[in-house]
């Protein structure tokens, strides 16, 4: 392809390597204007490494840049904003207690001569991009009370606010709900009829297929191709990204249903931000041996109190839980896994592991003071790091001599793998999966799912929470929804379709249960 | 009961400059995000070097602005430690707190005669209103001063912006190192002001003793006054109060004057044991910024 104006951004060749890491190797992007163009990689392809080089804030060892046709420097940010670059970052960089006009303003103050803000002046201005491009926001609003959806809008206005003709969105719906990904598409969408170009990182194919008329593909540094979207499927997407065949859509036998050993039974648990509120209200739930139950639901339904309440972090108000028949509520978390539950925690960097510890002392985490792997409060490393070193073997863990290493420089899908074969190692009767595959690729996808499958034909209870309606609809034996803190409906997974879930998810009526009825 | 009342305020005024001051330092530094525990070493530099250049000088102006100068340069240690080379900023705190008053003493023993004490100036900085120090209008006019960068300039944006996300003011072209080098030796000015203050307004020589933990309260007073500049100045109002009671009970025979000394400094922990865990201080405080970390 010739280096032509009619392109937004071409990059040619680039490489960049991280010591002896060689993150990108020759890659080459064409972004035509006026198209919405994906970037599509597993999690450490190099995605975010070219943009961070086309936004200025890496330098590439080698290859050129061209912006419009014209060969660019991008010495820093604040050259790629004079081209007309914006980039949107996967972790927002807004500053909490500041109003969303002032996160906007921050580094291109509206002022009078000396130095004062002039926020009325400035806040005309803003309203202007506001009604342009329908990006709905408020902002007086302080950052901190407005949701993640609202976030991602002053982010975008940040860039629009700079005079941004090619937006970069770094994995924009990784932290968004079903209802907000929806309406990001069609702002992404608004923003090409104004004339604008977005490239947008990405490892969801739905959302390709959704969103994007060109696609180009990386795998470990390299590029692999260039297409579009138009007439290319989902698996011969994932094929080329991760370099073999991919399972999409969980395989799976019919369960073996066996007898309830999880009872939940009247749960009422009080709401964190406000006294007189109830964040789950009279819950009741039951699970059996051999069947994965997912509960579906938008974020901040209760799913994070009713996980913190099972696992003791949490005081339930009334209500019991019981585990075989035996009563855990309102005790501690040690005494929740003795009685064999285990948990993979939604956050696993807050929750799931220490980070700065190594990947052994991350992976006994829970019977650190058990033999064999300590005694007389003295630890056994031999032991650990045997323990560790099958756990990383069966788990098949990368690198494979990671025993030593800070748990913090594994990827995402390996810090995962570690904690389930930590909670898995533990024998629990019940095993509790919050987003298990949050953050995760297409491949580490696949091995997750695949695991909770084999545990559950193993005849384990399984608890699967998670925000990703194809996840609970391809994974649970019986789904529950969870709606405002309480259990909306339970049917088995054959019985009920996509919609009818989505509807009770977003509080709509219970008339048409099932998909048989309606 | 007047007449009890008035000298106590007098008195509270008095000493609440040079803590005011230094608080003030603080609250710039600390939203900048580089917490700093120096302020006592500062403030101690600052009051020797005011009350050296003062007496040599014959002119407390000349010695006030010399205090600021050498708070200043003693900062520019801290802000090329905790901001360049990423060192921990507790340390480097503890650091300046053992240069300043070490660095005086010497200066002191070489300038006055191998004493540690100086000798007293001739003239002190003026009083106005009657019997009121002008460094207590130039604090109150200060703490406005610094309000109003704070919350009303785009330079004040950009310091709390730094103090709170500095990643997100980065990538919008503010340039964190520079703002936070500005903060830190501003700050380093105020702190060195606020000795200053000590040794020409309250007394009339640098001792050893002149600044004795107005550093730290300065500190607490940041802390309780929730790193706002009229926050630390009515805290630093209330620690002076207490260090007002210590003098004008003094005279007072039910209470050893040695257990009413430690009044000004029992109320400083009891502030922060009770208010320090409500108070949030600026998110990135004390957290060096290195480019590109995640």
């Amino acid at each position: 392809m010739d280096i032509s104006s009619n392109y937004a951004v071409q990059m040619r060749n680039i490489t960049k390597a991280f010591g002896n890491c060689m993150a990108l190797n020759s890659v080459s992007i064409d972004v035509k204007k006026g198209t919405i163009h994906a970037m599509l990689g597993e999690n450490g392809a190099g995605k975010t490494t070219l943009m961070n080089i086309l936004y200025g804030l890496y330098h590439a060892d080698s290859g050129d840049i061209y912006i419009k046709g014209e060969k660019v420097n991008m010495k820093n940010p604040m050259v790629a904003i004079q081209n007309g670059i914006g980039m949107v970052h996967q972790h927002f960089k807004l500053v909490e207690n500041f109003t969303v006009a002032q996160n906007i303003m921050l580094g291109s103050e509206v002022t009078n001569k000396f130095g004062i803000l002039n926020m009325r002046k400035f806040k005309d201005e803003l309203q202007k991009i506001i009604n342009l491009y329908g990006l709905k926001v408020d902002p007086n609003a302080k950052i901190e009370n407005i949701s993640v959806g609202m976030q991602q809008r002053v982010e975008i206005l940040k860039t629009l606010y700079r005079g941004a003709e090619l937006l970069i969105l770094d994995e924009p719906t990784a932290v968004l709900t079903p209802q907000e990904i929806i309406e990001l598409i069609s702002i992404m969408h608004k923003l090409i009829e104004n004339g604008k170009t977005i490239i947008i990182i990405t490892h969801k194919l739905k959302e390709i297929k959704a969103s994007s008329e060109y696609c180009t593909i990386i795998r470990r540094g390299k590029y692999i191709d260039s297409l579009e979207v138009k007439g290319i499927d989902e698996e011969m997407l994932a094929e080329k990204m991760v370099g073999r065949s991919v399972k999409l859509i969980a395989d799976k036998t019919p369960a073996k249903k066996g007898k309830v050993i999880f009872n939940i039974e009247n749960l009422n648990v009080q709401n964190q931000q406000s006294n007189c509120l109830l964040a789950i209200k009279n819950l009741s739930l039951q699970v059996r041996k051999g069947e994965i139950l997912g509960i579906a639901g938008v974020d901040g339904n209760g799913q994070k109190e009713l996980v913190e309440a099972i696992t003791g972090l949490l005081r339930a108000q009334s209500g019991t839980i019981k585990i075989n028949g035996k009563e855990i509520q309102n005790t501690k978390p040690k005494n929740v896994i003795k009685n064999k539950i285990s948990t993979i925690h939604e956050d696993r960097q807050k929750r799931g592991l220490v980070l700065n510890l190594s990947v052994a002392e991350n992976a006994i985490l829970e019977k650190y003071n058990e033999r064999p792997f300590s005694s007389h409060g003295i630890l056994h490393y031999s032991e650990i790091n045997k323990f560790t070193s099958d756990l990383i073997k069966e788990y098949d863990v990368r690198p494979k001599n990671c025993k030593g290493v800070p748990i913090r420089e594994l990827s995402g899908g390996n810090q995962q793998k570690i904690i389930i074969g930590r909670e898995i190692a533990n024998e629990p009767d019940l095993l509790i999966a919050v987003q298990p595959t949050r953050g995760l690729d297409v491949g580490a996808i696949e091995y997750v799912h695949k695991t909770l499958i084999e545990e559950r034909d193993k005849g384990k209870a399984i608890l699967l929470i998670s925000l990703e309606l194809d996840e609970i609809m391809s994974l649970s034996d019986t789904i529950a929804v969870i709606y405002n803190g309480e259990i909306q409906g339970v049917y088995d997974q054959n019985e009920v379709d996509e919609n009818t879930i989505g509807l009770l998810m977003a509080g709509g009526s219970k008339v048409g249960k099932s998909s048989k009825n309606s | 009961m007047l007449n009890d009342i008035l000298p106590i305020l007098g008195t509270m005024l008095m000493y609440s400059a040079p803590l005011i001051f230094g608080a003030l330092g603080g609250v710039v530094s600390e939203r900048s995000g580089v917490i700093n525990i120096g302020i006592e070493g500062m403030m101690t530099f600052g009051a020797f070097m005011g009350a050296a250049v003062g007496y040599y000088s014959g002119n407390p102006w000349i010695g006030f602005l010399a205090g600021g100068v050498a708070g200043a340069l003693l900062s520019a240690l801290h802000a090329i430690a905790s901001i360049s080379f990423n060192a921990d900023q507790t340390i480097s705190g503890i650091a300046l707190n053992l240069i300043g008053p070490g660095l005086s003493l010497f200066l002191c023993r070489v300038m006055f005669s191998d004493q540690t004490v100086t000798y007293p100036v001739q003239n002190k900085l003026p009083k106005v209103f009657g019997s009121i120090d002008i460094t207590v209008v130039i604090a109150l006019v200060l703490t406005a001063f610094i309000w109003f960068i704070l919350y009303k300039t785009k330079w004040g944006l950009r310091i709390r912006a730094v103090g709170e996300h500095p990643a997100a003011a980065d990538t919008l072209g503010v340039n964190v190192y520079a703002i936070r080098y500005v903060s830190v030796i501003l700050s380093g000015l105020l702190s060195g002001f606020g000795g200053a203050a000590m040794t020409l307004a309250v007394v009339s020589q640098f001792s050893p003793a002149a600044i004795s933990g107005q550093g730290f309260m300065a500190l607490a007073a940041v802390i309780f006054g929730k790193w706002t500049p009229f926050g630390a100045y009515g805290a630093c109002l209330l620690f002076a109060f207490a260090q007002a009671l210590t003098v004008n009970l003094g005279g007072v025979n039910f209470v050893p004057s040695e257990i009413l000394n430690m009044l000004p400094y029992v109320l400083t922990i009891v502030i922060l044991v009770l208010f320090v865990g409500k108070s949030v201080a600026p998110k990135a405080d004390g957290v060096p910024y290195e480019k590109g970390m995640r």
